[in-house]
């Protein structure tokens, strides 16, 4: 039973940096369509119903717990937060290495590593980012879920997780993979009973991780609610896009547009 | 011979004539993005900043080709009269919510960092809205649509590779879908935001 709550409570700081974006959908939508080749493909949303349930209260933990902890952690100074933000960020390079190898992103995992390395030592516990100093920038986040994504492995259903948030099959099977050795801080704290960490830094860091990242969406976030028609919908739409962004790892805008529809449309 | 020589000079006239009124969309945004700034800076009482803003809006935006986007499969599928109607709530709403999205940044920092031409209609330009103390830098694409060289057109915004032509799309979709289709149900969320 301990251990069944311990792993709950992980994925559910795990998984809070992306769980601003609350979600749910609409029985089928149609998620990519692109010139390249790339096969249509639909995301289903299962449960709907029940999603939307659980996605109300997830906006209402969000209003009684997170939102305030996030507007409180916005008074620390800057530096406090740049810190912070930059101590994570090198932290979850132990899940992003291996899953750049996995990605076969080899140049990636050696900047990656190198910036841990530095970052850690000499930027005391990647306070400082000192790597970005020497001119190793940073990369994007991988995790278990991208690359599965990046093997060819499709979404399946997608739902929303109790204080989680929306997620699919394949990101929660990803998420597992944290668990079963897959990333190493989580190895060195819970996982092994090891002298220099205990538990509760692995759940301060996640939860702290969680905070930072909502502190830094408050105003998109609030616009977002003060805009839509259906705040369900729109979340589901921007946590399917920004994946679906992540594991096809592209910057190139218009590499993520489906023209199709646009084509369509003549208004000159 | 006269013939060609007239052709000639008759190309290259209408040529530069064309390269003289084409506006080069980085140059479209950098000047919408100066615009808005000056606006939004200015004491200017709220009311005010927002008619300004929607004039913007208005001029440079294509709203009616946005609300047929946001449709998506139900354009086909709606009568003429519907079609009028929505686009009529779709251009309320649309302005209402760019300007109440806009009008809480008193002076936002946008530099253009390129601009890349898709098709003779699409070029997107790359700009950075430049960090503040409370939010990093956002990378924000702005796809133009250039059908019209003299008059380009923005058609959506991609916030971090997140474009709101497509999540507005989704949104719309899913309030008809669970309304068994019915674009009346659409109707009455546009109205109730419209009215609120």
């Amino acid at each position: 039973m301990k251990k069944f709550l311990t792993i709950f409570l992980i994925i559910i700081f795990s998984q809070f940096q992306i769980t601003t974006l609350y979600a749910g959908s609409d029985g089928n939508i149609e998620l990519s369509k692109n010139k390249n080749g790339n096969q249509n493909y639909e995301v289903k949303d299962c449960f709907e119903t029940v999603n939307r349930g659980v996605f109300a209260f997830n906006q209402a933990l969000d209003k009684i717990f997170f939102e305030p902890a996030a507007i409180g952690y916005r008074f620390l100074p800057k530096p406090i937060r740049s810190g912070t933000s930059n101590a994570l960020n090198n932290l979850s390079n132990v899940v992003t290495i291996p899953n750049n190898i996995l990605q076969g992103q080899l140049k990636d995992a050696g900047v990656n590593s190198l910036r841990f390395v530095i970052n850690s030592t000499l930027g005391i516990v990647g306070i400082f980012d000192v790597a970005s100093y020497y001119g190793l920038s940073k990369r994007d986040k991988e995790d278990y879920g991208q690359t599965l994504g990046t093997w060819g492995f499709k979404e399946g259903c997608y739902f929303v997780l109790p204080v989680l948030g929306p997620t699919t099959v394949r990101d929660s099977i990803g998420s597992l993979s944290n668990f079963s050795g897959g990333d190493a801080w989580y190895n060195v704290t819970v996982r092994n009973n090891t002298q220099h960490f205990e538990d509760a830094d692995y759940y301060i860091s996640r939860l702290t991780a969680g905070v930072d990242f909502r502190a830094k969406n408050l105003e998109s976030y609030k616009s977002l609610e003060k805009n839509s028609l259906d705040l369900y919908a729109s979340v589901r739409s921007l946590y399917l896009q920004d994946r679906q962004r992540k594991i096809k790892n592209i910057d190139e805008t218009t590499e993520t547009l489906n023209d199709d529809d646009w084509e369509e449309i003549d208004t000159q | 011979m006269k013939s060609v020589k007239f052709f000639i000079i008759f190309f290259f006239l209408f040529f530069f004539n064309n390269q003289i009124h084409a506006k080069v969309p980085s140059l479209l945004i950098t000047e919408i993005v100066n615009e808005a700034s000056t606006i939004l800076s200015s004491s200017d009482p709220v009311e005010s900043k927002i008619i300004k803003l929607n004039d913007i809006a208005e001029r440079n935006v294509d709203i009616d080709g946005i609300g047929m986007y946001t449709l998506g499969k139900y354009r086909k599928l709606i009568s003429e009269n519907e079609k009028i109607k929505y686009k009529k709530l779709f251009k309320s709403y649309f302005l209402k919510s760019f300007s109440s999205r806009l009008v809480d940044y008193s002076d936002p920092k946008i530099n253009v960092v390129s601009e890349k031409k898709i098709n003779n209609r699409y070029t997107i330009v790359t700009t950075m809205l430049e960090a503040t103390s409370k939010n990093p830098e956002i990378k924000i694409d702005w796809r133009i649509y250039t059908k019209n060289p003299e008059r380009p057109l923005i058609r959506d915004l991609i916030v971090e590779g997140l474009s709101l032509a497509r999540t507005q799309r989704e949104e719309f979709n899913s309030i008809i879908q669970n309304n068994d289709g019915d674009i009346n149900a659409l109707f009455k969320s546009l109205e109730e935001f419209i009215i609120k």
